[in-house]
């Protein structure tokens, strides 16, 4: 193994990845005033994190039918306003539960 | 939710996290021993990058030898959305927060940390925001370690469980807002309508993850803004 190469490597990732997370909040330290850059950035983290979800959350464990259930599941605890982490393991559940009936009924994944 | 931000109400807001990144960075783990690299240097990545997609998009164009130009563009498009929440963050944190501290927990801007931080009200400050950071960079390592140490330690039945953990997460953010606010459920059917249509259609799915966070963040964010403008002082 090429150590130099590798170590190289690893230190342009980290290097790019901190300098992008760390301009905006070090460097650019005004509060701004702007309304409609306000709104933008205050609906970004809903924007970003939908898209990180959809479709994603369908192809996150070994079956669509699976995921399909811990869409479901998740989705109505989180709409009854339970904690993330209530809704998280509850997905997780509905996962295993739906690949272990599965495998016991011999239908494929 | 209008609990003190102490330091201990970080750690404890950041387990859900912690939990899910473990069964993450357990993948990369994995991954990464069974491309060749040793279990040192897989930590050591997880450690200085801290990030999902680019660690594992970065540590594939290490083991197939790739430029060290490719690695850096590849890195940063994939994390460009991190300066989105890093500047919606440099809105929300204390004035009080000095450099040094902003240097420092810039390093921890995740998208997970990012939207537990930005649900909090009011402004944050850099002890809740260091605790919030401190139980997920101790999943991520954790996972890794196992991961890349004992591959294949969990059963596949429960790894593929897990998978699903973040994405849960994600959901309990997102959906109790929509619930009341008519621009914030817009917001996320639009955002996640686009996000399945790039993936979905020929064509327009060969755009990299990384890119269409971007492209659909960006595309409903500012439609909501000029649709819905927030009263000013009056943000989430």
């Amino acid at each position: 193994m090429n150590y130099a190469y590798v170590l190289t490597g690893v230190l342009i990732m980290a290097l790019v990845t901190y300098v992008v997370r760390m301009l905006p909040l070090a460097v650019f330290r005004k509060k701004i005033t702007n309304q409609f850059i306000q709104s933008f950035l205050a609906y970004v983290p809903y924007a970003v994190l939908s898209a990180m979800t959809f479709p994603a959350i369908l192809s996150s464990t070994s079956s669509g039918w699976s995921a399909a259930a811990g869409l479901a599941v998740a989705i109505v605890l989180a709409y009854k306003d339970k904690g993330l982490l209530i809704v998280a393991l509850g997905a997780t559940a509905a996962v295993f539960v739906v690949e272990q009936g599965m495998a016991l009924a011999g239908l494929p994944l | 939710m209008s609990e003190q931000l102490t330091f201990r109400k970080g750690l404890k807001d950041g387990l859900p996290i912690c939990l899910g990144y473990i069964s993450v960075s357990f993948a990369f783990g994995m991954m990464a021993t069974q491309g060749g690299l040793p279990v040192w240097v897989a930590l050591l990545i997880s450690m200085t990058n801290l990030t999902s997609a680019g660690q594992v998009a970065g540590t594939a164009l290490i083991l197939s030898g790739g430029l060290y130009v490719e690695i850096a563009v590849t890195t940063f498009v994939i994390n460009i959305r991190y300066m989105l929440m890093s500047l919606s963050l440099s809105q929300k944190v204390d004035e009080a927060m000095t450099t040094l501290q902003r240097w420092v927990l810039s390093f921890g801007v995740t998208d997970e940390i990012f939207a537990v931080a930005m649900q909090q009200k009011g402004s944050i400050n850099a002890r809740y925001f260091s605790g919030l950071i401190l139980t997920p960079y101790f999943g991520w390592a954790l996972g890794t370690f196992l991961g890349a140490a004992a591959t294949g330690i969990l059963p596949e039945s429960l790894r593929s469980a897990l998978g699903i953990a973040i994405y849960g997460m994600f959901l309990a953010i997102i959906i109790p807002p929509s619930r009341t606010s008519k621009p914030i459920r817009r917001v996320v059917i639009f955002a996640g309508a686009l996000s399945c249509l790039f993936t979905w259609t020929p064509g327009l799915n060969r755009l990299s993850s990384g890119w269409v966070i971007i492209v659909c963040a960006v595309a409903a964010s500012a439609l909501a803004a000029l649709r819905y403008p927030v009263a000013k002082e009056a943000q989430t």
